[in-house]
């Protein structure tokens, strides 16, 4: 079979199994474009801005599992997918980006539309190419992707000169079965003998945490610790790229933790002997003043990056591995009974840990007039019966979504947690609306937020991806008003947005269903009929108080245990 | 503490570039890094020499070898190895200089590779202490020009770096 270099692109993309490319056209890929029309395998999903592209193949990915596939042009096209490039790499997300480039004999003569993408992109992807050779182009397409889905994953950049997909230059195609990098073997069987000495340690714990992040979902390895948590009798704490991976409903669960975790998850960090993290990465936002983070504890790590392991704080054993491996040889072993678990210490730490949740640190101010963010978001929780998709964007809509929506299984929530890059939500849902059309998918913003990608809109009704906008619209980038209001004395520079559009029309003009909602009453009826309306995108305005701020709350650079709590909720001194 | 980094790297374009991007993005020291292809010509030899605390070194290290272009690499500074530097100088050689920098290249063991009326250049290889005395011993006031390769190195015994 003999096809141009586009065609073989295309063809690439049918034998790789892609279902879905985002993409927007431009001078460099319109041979491409022209190989994408000639066939209807791989369903092409025109965005309004290449950074919407590389967001909603995030979106699909993230809920998938499978790798998202991003086109777009040179030099812009390229630039304006950097954001989303740069999101995917932060949260390890896998994703396929194919780049047109100016035809190899101009690059390095300043060309119209020429940017060196592969330059720029480089330290936000997990790698990139620049293809200089058509008869390389199919063995580069099999590379990205077992690079990009394999390992940690990360989004792999394919940098394609206009040249290559020549029309006229036709060549053999035969796309590879399998292939080896000499360079890169990514480990995946944790080696025994840690393990078993993670397990000695974890059956004698007196005041154990599980602290799992996102490299539970991304290793599919939920279950996995479920069942190893539930076994232990564990408390676990989530991350917020973790959420899901434990059951939020399961009562070993004691909230997110971090900069607004709960009080149960925080002190409970504080004060542990053992800790067992589980593909997380000691986040800043997670760890706090790292001199004073878990002080009394030995850390176990389990990470498929060994860069991830001792990289901000000293962990006693490190375990390299796939977490969902690690894990199950972790249970085998302790079912295996070698070591007996010591279960009256916890029972202690249970008793202290329901002392620290009986604070009810998320409680708000539930008989207010006015629309309280924290309301709408358990009942949208309550709406969706716990069982819906949630994108988010960045701020703090995206925190009271963490705390107040109980996700009980992975890949459920949706959100920029390493980068936190507003504009996130919209096309992120249109992506998993895509992957799941029978789903129920809401995407949780901000005013602020949604003006960011707002024109994916328009991509919404031309796909017809019916997803739920909760927009709680405070007037405020709220989260730098919070900041401003508690460490600049109320000195709101430039955190109010004075002229906002009138998101109902502007739905309205997009061809979807607006609806304002000012009173608390109201919550409840218009998510309801927005879920009702399952063929329509339902943009929900929701008038929320512009003083409300997110608790708990530890500022940037304090320790788990100095916490900034609501108004009208006190720590239980008593314990302290 | 200094280290000295080897390292196997694909032979590719943008492979280098991947590497001092790393230092720079994460906040690195680089004293000298050196690069050239090795007898097989698909891959290159670099030899970094950075300097860092043992945390730093560990990070280093393990963020190279997660670089998809990295074959292989080891801390040769960790142990017993050969470390080498090419340097040339220009100096001034006028009146009583002359035969006192001919005198101080024959005590360093180097090679003066051109002459003119009033300049030498000296060749002289070592590791990096052995070139800084011998900067210092001639004096930095005679001296017109200094290029130093950065250092090579190779780990003594049957020990090595090789695929």
């Amino acid at each position: 079979m003999e096809l141009s270099g586009g065609e073989i692109l295309v063809q690439c993309l049918k034998d790789e199994g892609v279902e879905y490319i985002f993409g927007y056209p431009g001078g460099a890929v319109l041979h491409i474009y022209d190989a994408l029309f000639k066939q209807d395998a791989v369903k092409h999903i025109l965005v309004r801005h290449e950074q919407g592209a590389t967001h909603a193949a995030d979106g699909y990915a993230r809920a998938t599992g499978k790798p998202g596939v991003v086109l777009v042009t040179s030099g812009p096209g390229a630039t304006n997918a950097v954001t989303g490039i740069a999101t995917a790499y932060m949260d390890s997300i896998p994703l396929v980006v194919f780049t047109g480039q100016v035809p190899l004999p101009v690059i390095g003569s300043d060309a119209f539309q020429e940017a060196d993408i592969v330059g720029i992109t480089r330290p936000c992807v997990k790698h990139n190419f620049l293809v200089k050779d058509v008869t390389k182009l199919a063995e580069t397409v099999k590379k990205a992707f077992y690079i990009a889905t394999t390992g940690r994953p990360g989004p792999v950049l394919v940098d394609i000169p206009k040249s290559l997909t020549d029309p006229a230059i036709r060549i053999p195609y035969e796309y590879p079965q399998s292939v080896s990098i000499r360079s890169y073997n990514p480990s995946v069987k944790g080696h025994r003998w840690q393990i078993r000495k993670a397990v000695d340690l974890l059956a004698t714990a007196r005041r154990p945490v599980i602290y799992s992040g996102g490299g539970v979902v991304l290793s599919n390895a939920a279950e996995g610790l479920t069942e190893l948590a539930r076994f232990l009798d564990f408390p676990v704490t989530n991350t917020l790229m973790g959420l899901g991976a434990f059951p939020a409903s399961d009562r070993r669960f004691i909230g997110m933790l971090g900069m607004h975790g709960t009080y149960e998850a925080n002190m409970a960090m504080h004060d542990c002997d053992v800790l067992l993290a589980v593909g997380a990465r000691f986040d800043d936002r997670v760890t706090g003043k790292i001199s004073e983070f878990c002080p009394t504890a030995k850390i176990i790590h389990i990470d498929v990056d060994p860069a991830s392991i001792s990289k901000t704080v000293r962990v006693d054993i490190p375990i390299v591995g796939d977490v969902g491996q690690v894990l199950a040889d972790m249970l085998e072993m302790l079912k295996a009974g070698d070591k007996a678990v010591q279960r009256e210490a916890p029972a202690a730490w249970w008793e202290q840990i329901d002392r620290w949740r009986s604070v009810q640190c998320l409680n708000y101010d539930s008989a207010s007039d006015k629309i309280k963010p924290q309301y709408v978001i358990e009942q949208l929780w309550q709406v969706t019966r716990g069982d819906a998709y949630v994108t988010s964007d960045v701020g703090q809509h995206q925190m009271w979504a963490a705390q107040f929506y109980k996700f009980d299984r992975p890949r459920r929530w949706i959100n920029s947690g390493g980068l936190g890059t507003m504009g996130f939500g919209l096309p992120a849902a249109i992506g998993v609306k895509l992957a799941f059309p029978e789903a129920d998918v809401a995407c949780v913003t901000g005013e602020a937020s949604i003006q960011m990608c707002i024109q994916e809109l328009a991509t919404a009704l031309q796909y017809r991806t019916p997803v739920k906008i909760v927009n709680l619209n405070n007037g405020y980038m709220g989260m730098v008003r919070q900041w401003q209001e508690f460490l600049y004395e109320s000195r709101y520079s430039h955190s109010y947005l004075e002229t906002l559009p009138d998101f109902v029309k502007l739905a309205e003009s997009y061809g979807h269903v607006g609806l304002r909602i000012s009173k608390p009453a109201e919550v409840r009826g218009a998510l309801e009929e927005a879920f009702r309306l399952r063929d329509r995108t339902v943009f929900l305005d929701f008038l929320t108080d512009p003083t409300e701020n997110v608790y708990p709350m530890i500022e940037a650079g304090k320790a788990h245990h100095d916490m900034r709590l609501a108004p009208g909720v006190s720590p239980d001194t008593e314990l302290a | 503490m200094r280290h000295i980094i080897s390292i196997l790297i694909e032979n590719e374009s943008g492979a280098l570039s991947r590497v001092a991007g790393l230092f720079s993005a994460r906040g690195y020291n680089i004293e000298s890094l050196t690069v050239a292809p090795t007898q097989d010509p698909s891959l290159s030899r670099m030899t970094l020499v950075t300097l860092g605390s043992d945390d730093i070194i560990e990070q280093i290290t393990k963020q190279l070898n997660k670089l998809i272009d990295v074959v292989k690499l080891i801390d040769i500074s960790e142990s017993s190895h050969i470390e080498r530097e090419l340097m040339l100088v220009k100096v001034r050689a006028v009146n009583g200089l002359r035969e006192e920098v001919k005198r101080l290249t024959d005590i360093f063991r180097g090679n003066i590779l051109d002459v003119t009326a009033s300049t030498y250049v000296v060749e002289v290889t070592g590791e990096k202490s052995k070139l800084d005395a011998f900067i210092q011993t001639v004096g930095e006031d005679n001296i017109i020009e200094v290029v130093r390769s950065g250092a090579t190195g190779i780990l003594r015994g049957e020990r090595g770096l090789s695929l």
